[in-house]
């Protein structure tokens, strides 16, 4: 199986820092990174992996079967993650998910026939002060209201990059993530 | 950058330098007093360092609260495996969102802390383990990390004196569980994040079985002002046995919520009203959960106390992790009791049958009380089915899932009965 030059430099890289003999450490790393690029972690993709890291596929497959954004499917290109945990909770976390389960139709851990879009109702992300909080892939949106949420699934469809950084101006700003 | 207003009441000594422009680059690190602490340190030998440390009277930031200075002194002086330093980036206790703004705007500081703590037990590498939904924060650290390697503030003979220090990042992957050290220490192994039986701890057997000293992100960023500064002038800011500042988080029914700074022992009360800017809308405040969700909660009547370890213990709670979830008086308290059961029951990693089927369980029946179907009978069996967990399962998870859950059904069991 063949990888991207900048993922194979990743993979090269975490084959170094651990301990000599201690390269297993390198799996969870290597799994989360691959499935960035790949879109899941395939068959093909576990047995890759165990091959270079000199482990069985099981010993792989257990590992993903425990981490939840481990996931073996295909997600949709955009994966829309809404917390509903106690401090998004008491300020329409809730609310949100219901929303964007209607607005994208579909439910938690499902995903959109188009491939577009997926949807998880998550447990806490780290935005508690800033409730209620979503992350679409990577990128965290804070103090997300309802019509917010639609601008930004909008902005995201038209092919908005995500900005990566966790910076939360997109959505405060509102008008910003209509170009 | 901030994602949330000041307070004029708070006291920034980890958070000073988090509304400087470029706050996260070595220039600003460098231009602020930066690293200042590890070239003292370098003069200091390592039980000056723990000494120092332990009159600053910090305890650990994750939410335990165990004196630093003595969990550093637990290290073997001499041992014939390499030891390690291990932090704890994995934030993810309901409520808790601290870590994030360290890393984000500080990340130098993370460094410099970890840097003093391997001169402190004789370390050789740095593991920063960052949950793997901060894949931001792992690009700021890395950039950080390179930025200390080329000012020679990382690897081989750090700043002329002989010391070889290596630092990197490892991203988790999504596990709540992984945020307990011996669990985490699985992890950054490349397995399922079990945790281990204790003793032995990780001071003696901690990754790869080697000497590990582990420590919160917030524990670490404090070293470099207890060094600069002394233990001592650390532990004024606080309270008795109970030194220093802390980033409290802030969030449910307040005005501003946000991440604030302020002295162990602070007022509860007073940061609700006057850092919180005060209840929503006006409403009557409720309850809080004092420092994330696996705390016990605490009654309007019971907020008048000072936030330090020892008097949220005396109040049969838990400082905990610093985020503090306020409610306001129309929370519905079976609905709370549900929704943070149905966390742990998800992150139970299942090996102690208490915890797995407790949860569970306890799930179960909450959400039979959240649809109206609960029988009088049962409030009682939630509270004898949670204490049945205490203690009885090899990480504090079990713990975490029954205490809120004891405390919502025996101050709230009205609204139980109402249901």
């Amino acid at each position: 199986m063949t990888f991207s030059p900048e993922l194979e430099a990743r993979f090269a890289r975490l084959l170094t820092i651990y301990p000599a003999g201690r390269e297993r450490s390198a799996l969870i790393p290597m799994l989360l990174y691959a499935q960035d690029e790949v879109g899941a972690l395939t068959p093909e993709l576990m047995e890759e992996i165990a091959k270079r890291l000199n482990i069985t596929t099981l010993q792989v497959d257990e590992v993903i079967g425990y981490y939840s954004m481990l996931h073996k499917r295909p997600i949709g290109k955009f994966h829309v993650q809404v917390c509903t945990n106690i401090s998004c909770l008491l300020l329409g976390g809730e609310e949100l998910y219901q929303h964007a389960s209607k607005k994208l139709g579909i439910g938690h851990k499902a995903t959109a026939a188009d491939g577009v879009f997926s949807l998880e109702e998550v447990e806490c992300i780290g935005a508690c002060s800033w409730a209620p909080a979503i992350q679409v892939n990577y990128d965290f949106h804070h103090n997300v209201t309802p019509e917010m949420l639609d601008r930004l699934l909008e902005a995201y469809r038209r092919g908005f990059p995500g900005n990566g950084t966790g910076h939360p101006q997109l959505n405060l700003a509102g008008q910003d993530v209509q170009q | 950058m901030m994602y949330n207003e000041p307070s004029p009441l708070e006291v920034k000594v980890l958070s000073r330098r988090f509304t400087l422009e470029n706050s996260a680059s070595i220039d600003t690190y460098l231009a602020t007093e930066g690293y200042k602490a590890l070239e003292k340190a370098l003069g200091m030998g390592p039980e000056a360092i723990i000494e120092e440390m332990k009159a600053s009277n910090l305890r650990g930031r994750g939410g335990a609260g165990f004196p630093t200075g003595m969990k550093w002194g637990f290290v073997p002086k001499t041992s014939a495996k390499p030891k390690y330093i291990v932090v704890n980036a994995d934030e993810s206790e309901p409520g808790t969102c601290k870590d994030r703004l360290l890393i984000e705007n500080d990340p130098h500081s993370l460094i410099e802390g970890v840097l003093i703590a391997a001169l402190a037990v004789g370390a050789r590498a740095a593991y920063i383990y960052i949950r793997g939904e901060y894949r931001y924060l792992i690009d700021i650290m890395d950039k950080a990390i390179a930025e200390a390697y080329a000012k020679g503030y990382l690897g081989k003979n750090i700043l002329g004196k002989g010391l070889d220090f290596d630092c990197y990042t490892h991203t988790g992957a999504g596990a709540y569980e992984c945020g307990e050290e011996s669990a985490l220490l699985e992890s950054l192994e490349g397995k399922r994040g079990i945790p281990r039986i204790r003793p032995p701890f990780p001071a003696v057997a901690g990754a790869w079985q080697c000497p590990t000293v582990l420590n919160n992100v917030e524990t670490f960023c404090a070293a470099p002002a207890i060094i600069r500064d002394g233990g001592a002038a650390f532990a004024a800011l606080g309270t008795p046995r109970n030194g220093g500042t802390r980033l409290f988080c802030i969030s449910g029914h307040v005005n501003k919520p946000g991440v604030y700074e302020l002295p162990m022992g602070f007022n509860l009360l007073r940061m609700i009203h006057e850092v919180g800017g005060g209840m929503r809308g006006g409403k009557k405040l409720k309850a809080v959960i004092p420092g994330g969700s696996s705390c016990p909660l605490l009654t309007a009547d019971e907020c008048d106390l000072p936030m330090d370890f020892d008097s949220l213990a005396k109040a049969k709670s838990m400082l905990g992790s610093g985020g503090l979830v306020v409610m306001d008086e129309d929370t519905d308290m079976v609905k709370a009791a549900l929704r943070i059961m149905k966390f742990y029951a998800h992150e139970s990693c299942g090996w102690c049958i208490p915890c797995r089927e407790g949860t569970t369980w306890l799930k179960k029946m909450l959400t039979r009380f959240d649809e109206g179907q609960g029988q009088s009978s049962d409030i009682s069996l939630i509270g004898d089915l949670a204490k049945n967990m205490l203690g009885r399962t090899f990480c504090p998870l079990g713990d975490a899932a029954a205490l809120p859950t004891i405390s919502i059904v025996e101050k709230f069991r009205h609204e139980f009965e109402a249901k």
